[in-house]
């Protein structure tokens, strides 16, 4: 097996800086409000923690967790994160 | 190195595509019906895309020497109209003697809508009279982890749809184990951004096994990569896996799933 920091650190390098750099302009811009931006701040922690699974855990974050069929499909495209519901209570 | 393209929407594709795939050793591509970028209006549209999918691009991948297969049905996207997808459906059942159709695919869920699920299980139902394979398309993004869990538990209500004959395209790390323990096949899906990177793919290989998955491009009329298969290859290489086991997922899977068709022959 070869060295994956050798083979790989550097591009996980330069995913992080992308991450990092896209936070900021978001912020710089006045547009990190969006809910997407709220879905990636709480799946950011997963990438600290410990135990394996991370980018599972990550998709889970980011997923629906509903279980029953919309009742009609109004759009068709999908935005990587879901739409929190509005609390009505 | 020879691979197997199982899942490659060539009607978007140019013949620059296929000059590139035969290069890089594919050894044969196969073809699912698929959303064409826009909501066709009728069924003369779908009618006309199938003789596309089953006459015109086999003999466009022959100039090549590319066996071209095919799967045919109604996409997930345009299921939400079920007036029109009924319609379409019943075109199926005579296109099925055509030489170069594997079974019903992509079916599946986009928005998880009710009608969209009731589609599903209507392709189901024809695959089972037919005695088809699947090829099932899982939803983007946020929606795939529900999408799947709907789409296996439809599937599992059709006691004569053996999993084996079933492959679940698209999955990640959240939805492989679903898939897997249930007995089904999984297509992992090399596609920019919304999809997996051939390092996750090969992640999820060292996590979930070797068996009843393949690998595929799904190339079509977006920002993809119709040599995302060989590609991986290489990262396999860099990351110390040997020719034969890149042939046994490259190749050999897709041959071991697609083979079930007797029709499939390289």
């Amino acid at each position: 097996m070869p060295s994956l920091p050798d083979l790989q650190f550097i591009a996980a390098r330069a995913s992080l800086l992308d991450l990092a750099s896209f936070l900021d302009r978001v912020q710089r811009h006045g547009q990190d409000g969006d809910y997407r931006l709220e879905a990636l701040r709480e799946a950011l922690p997963i990438l600290l923690s410990t135990g394996p699974h991370r980018a599972r855990r990550i998709l889970e974050s980011l997923s629906d967790q509903s279980q029953e069929p919309i009742p009609a499909a109004t759009i068709q495209g999908a935005f990587g994160a879901p739409k929190k519901e509005p609390n009505l209570s | 190195m020879r691979y197997i393209e199982p899942h490659g929407h060539m009607v978007s594709r140019t013949t620059d595509d296929y000059a590139a795939m035969v290069t890089a050793g594919c050894a044969a591509v196969c073809e699912p019906a698929f959303w064409a970028g826009y909501d066709r209006k009728n069924a003369h549209g779908f009618y006309d895309y199938f003789l596309q999918l089953t006459e015109y691009e086999p003999r466009r991948a022959a100039k090549y020497h590319l066996p071209h297969y095919t799967w045919l049905c109604i996409n997930p996207k345009e299921s939400e109209d079920t007036a029109l997808a009924d319609d379409v459906i019943a075109l199926i059942p005579d296109l099925l003697a055509k030489p170069n159709v594997l079974g019903i695919g992509e079916i599946g869920l986009n928005k998880n809508s009710r009608n969209e699920l009731l589609i599903l299980e209507k392709h189901l139902q024809l695959a089972a009279d037919h005695d088809q394979l699947v090829l099932v398309h899982t939803p983007h993004l946020e929606d795939k982890l529900k999408g799947t869990r709907l789409i296996l538990d439809a599937i599992q209500n059709f006691s004569t749809l053996r999993p084996e004959r079933v492959i679940i395209d698209h999955v990640e790390e959240h939805t492989a184990p679903l898939v897997l323990d249930r007995g089904f096949w999984a297509g992992i899906t090399l596609y920019p951004e919304s999809k997996a990177t051939p390092n996750r793919a090969i992640d999820m290989l060292e996590l979930y096994g070797h068996q009843h998955i393949w690998l595929n491009s799904a190339c079509d009329w977006g920002h993809s990569d119709p040599l995302a298969v060989p590609r991986t290859a290489l990262q396999m290489r860099h990351r110390g896996y040997d020719a034969t086991f890149i042939d046994r997922i490259l190749y050999q899977n897709p041959l071991e799933f697609l083979s079930q068709n007797p029709r499939f022959k390289l």
